[in-house]
């Protein structure tokens, strides 16, 4: 099971019970468990949303959009029933935060999870989990049934005369279906293909019903803003990016793992210090900050702020806080193509520009590292990536085509190298497999 | 056909959990696998006449999610990862070590003795704990080639102890 690690700067919001026990509901209790959601019943739909606005949590799903605009959006009068769905789909390559919420903190979720419902008026909630993540779909199975032995769910919860189910959903494998329509559909019994917006799922969603979807972490945070307060989780951030987020540092580094940080906190500092500094000695070449789908950064660009402005302004996203180290031994071209090959296999396949657009990709970058490009297929792959761009039906091509681009503009000479059936000039070099045999 | 006793049970239960019953599909699909070691042709028509949609549409669902199969893999299906943080701290070899290891030569081959299938698969949420592999559901991180061989060698006891 996945080893917890920690460093002095992390700041423990969301990680706080981790390690202690928390999966079982009593031990959840004596650290202070169900008693946000006691507030929030106190506090009615408009105070919770306030709550939410003055932390300026933002989604941490990948988008980063403001969490209490979100929940605002959702109609007040519905015909149809509401409802709440936690994305625990966590499939974005670097990305293996949210797994381990579910092991350590599973009631933050669902306290998460009731504490939304009752914000929108919701009565219905799911928490969907990646079919992979057996272990913990029977985990988050046990937390319900014991929130529902408490009474904490069901009927007239803590006798407020609110009505608030909890359920829980398991996925088979899929990327896509992390995206929120593709979600909704997945949940609906159907193939993961996403649904055309507007309608927005927070006016037609799952079953029709207007929808709010959150991340887990998103999720788990919300009981702990509203037992400090908005203002304070605020601050525990920088300005429009408030609180802490769970940052997974993988690839290249002496420490990988999952460290929760500040937002604003230095990306040098978390490679460096938290991170320990590349592994075996050797230097930086290129970080993938956000999980898989960003543009990368160069190690002249690495004094940023990690917040969701900040990193935008810098021509990449903060997305789902996967930081993938990559040492100056790694062949840009192969993890390029890693990359693209991911998207390929992954691409439900209903819109033309992404289902050939990462077909192309991956063909291309194959015979490109194989050593059988030409100088021109360097910029027919940025093209082609290029044309990609929103014009897909959901972000999926984006995603697949923003992390290309940027290693063919920031690593054009790797490329170049690799012309003229000239072999990979990486790949006799023992860097992998020694790292493997290190551990 | 009949479902085991567990197995109904799961189904009457998620039933519970949906205003329309088609919503069980996907997870009902992966415990039904896991009974039968593979989604059978007999577990798609039950469902299809239980949930009032074709058979068709329920192989389509299937075909779209990377887990569900329609043929038997081995009693241990080891899956190794093999995208970006793996293939960064050597995934790929853990791949090939495994293939040699079982002599399985194709993606998703089954041993002789159909006790282990080896796929290579996309992220399985082990990053920070790369390289990684699945073992039907198990975790197992941190990989070397050794710590393979020992892993397989306690599923092959387990095995042979069925
Ligand atoms: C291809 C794709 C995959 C995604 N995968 C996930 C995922 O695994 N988990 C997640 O929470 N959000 C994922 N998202 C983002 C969701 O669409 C959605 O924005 C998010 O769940 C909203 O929650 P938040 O506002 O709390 O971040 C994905 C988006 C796309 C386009
Ligand atoms: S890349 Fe292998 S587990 Fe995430």
């Amino acid at each position: 099971m996945a080893n917890l690690v920690s460093h002095p700067d992390e700041v423990k919001v969301v990680t706080k019970r981790f390690g202690q026990g928390a999966a079982n509901i009593d031990r959840y209790l004596e650290l202070d468990g169900y008693k946000a959601v006691q507030k929030a019943l106190e506090l009615g739909a408009d105070g919770i949303i306030n709550e939410m606005k003055a932390s300026s949590l933002r989604g941490r799903g990948g988008a980063g959009f403001p969490t209490g605009m979100k929940w605002s959006f959702v109609p007040k009068e519905s015909a149809k029933p509401k409802y709440v769905l936690c994305n625990g789909d966590e499939s974005e390559p670097g990305t293996c935060k949210d797994r381990l919420i579910f092991e350590h903190d599973p009631h933050s979720v669902i306290e998460g999870a009731m504490i939304a419902a009752i914000a929108v008026g919701s009565h219905d909630v799911y928490i969907y989990i990646r079919g992979e993540y057996r272990y913990l779909l029977e985990i988050m199975q046990k937390a319900i049934a014991d929130a529902y032995a408490k009474g904490f769910c069901g009927k007239n919860i803590f006798g407020s005369g609110y009505d608030l189910n909890v359920y829980w959903h398991g996925g088979a494998g899929a990327y896509e279906v992390g995206e929120e329509s593709a979600l909704m559909e997945s949940l609906e019994g159907k193939r993961g293909v996403p649904r055309i917006r507007p309608p927005f799922p927070a006016v037609v969603g799952l079953w029709g019903g207007p929808t709010v979807i959150n991340n887990a972490e998103t999720l788990a945070s919300v009981p702990h803003i509203l037992l400090m307060g908005g203002k304070q989780y605020a601050e525990i951030g920088v300005d429009r990016n408030g609180g802490t987020r769970l940052f997974s540092l993988s690839g290249h580094v002496e420490r990988p793992g999952v460290y929760e940080l500040p937002l604003g906190y230095s990306l040098r500092k978390a490679i460096y210090e938290v991170g320990g500094g590349i592994a075996n000695g050797r230097a930086l070449k290129a970080v993938v900050p956000g999980g898989s789908s960003v543009p990368c950064l160069k190690p002249d660009e690495i004094d940023i702020s990690l917040d969701f402005d900040s990193m935008m302004k810098a021509g990449t996203f903060l997305g789902s806080g996967g930081i993938v180290v990559l040492d100056d031994q790694t062949c840009i071209v192969k993890f390029a193509l890693r990359t693209i090959q991911f998207y390929r296999h992954e691409s439900c396949g209903w819109c033309i520009p992404c289902r050939e657009g990462t077909d192309w990709l991956s063909k291309s970058l194959k015979r490109f590292h194989a050593g059988g490009g030409v100088a021109k297929d360097i910029d027919n792959i940025r093209y082609l990536a290029e044309n990609m761009l929103g014009r897909t039906f959901c972000p999926l091509g984006d995603a697949a085509a923003m992390p290309i681009i940027g290693f063919v503009n920031k690593f054009r000479k790797e490329f170049e190298a690799h012309l003229d059936g000239k072999p990979c000039p990486y790949e006799k070099h023992p860097a992998l497999s020694q790292l493997a045999v290190v551990r | 056909m009949k479902f085991s006793e567990q197995l109904e049970a799961r189904y009457s239960d998620m039933l519970t959990h949906y205003p329309v019953k088609r919503s069980l599909l996907v997870p009902f699909l992966l415990y039904t696998q896991d009974e039968f070691g593979y989604v059978t042709d007999d577990a798609i028509e039950e469902l299809s006449r239980r949930l009032e949609i074709t058979a068709l549409e329920i192989r389509n669902v299937i075909s779209y999610y990377s887990m569900l199969r329609t043929k038997p893999g081995g009693r241990y299906n080891v899956q190794v990862c093999t995208n970006i943080c793996c293939l960064l701290r050597g995934g790929e070899e853990m791949l090939a070590h495994a293939r040699k290891t079982l002599d399985v030569a194709v993606n998703k081959g089954v041993t002789a003795d159909g006790v282990f299938s080896v796929e290579e698969v996309e992220c399985i949420g082990a990053c920070s704990w790369a390289p990684a592999m699945q073992v039907n559901y198990d975790f197992h991180e941190n990989l070397t080639p050794e710590k393979i061989d020992r892993i397989l060698d306690e599923y092959r006891l387990k095995a042979a102890q069925q």
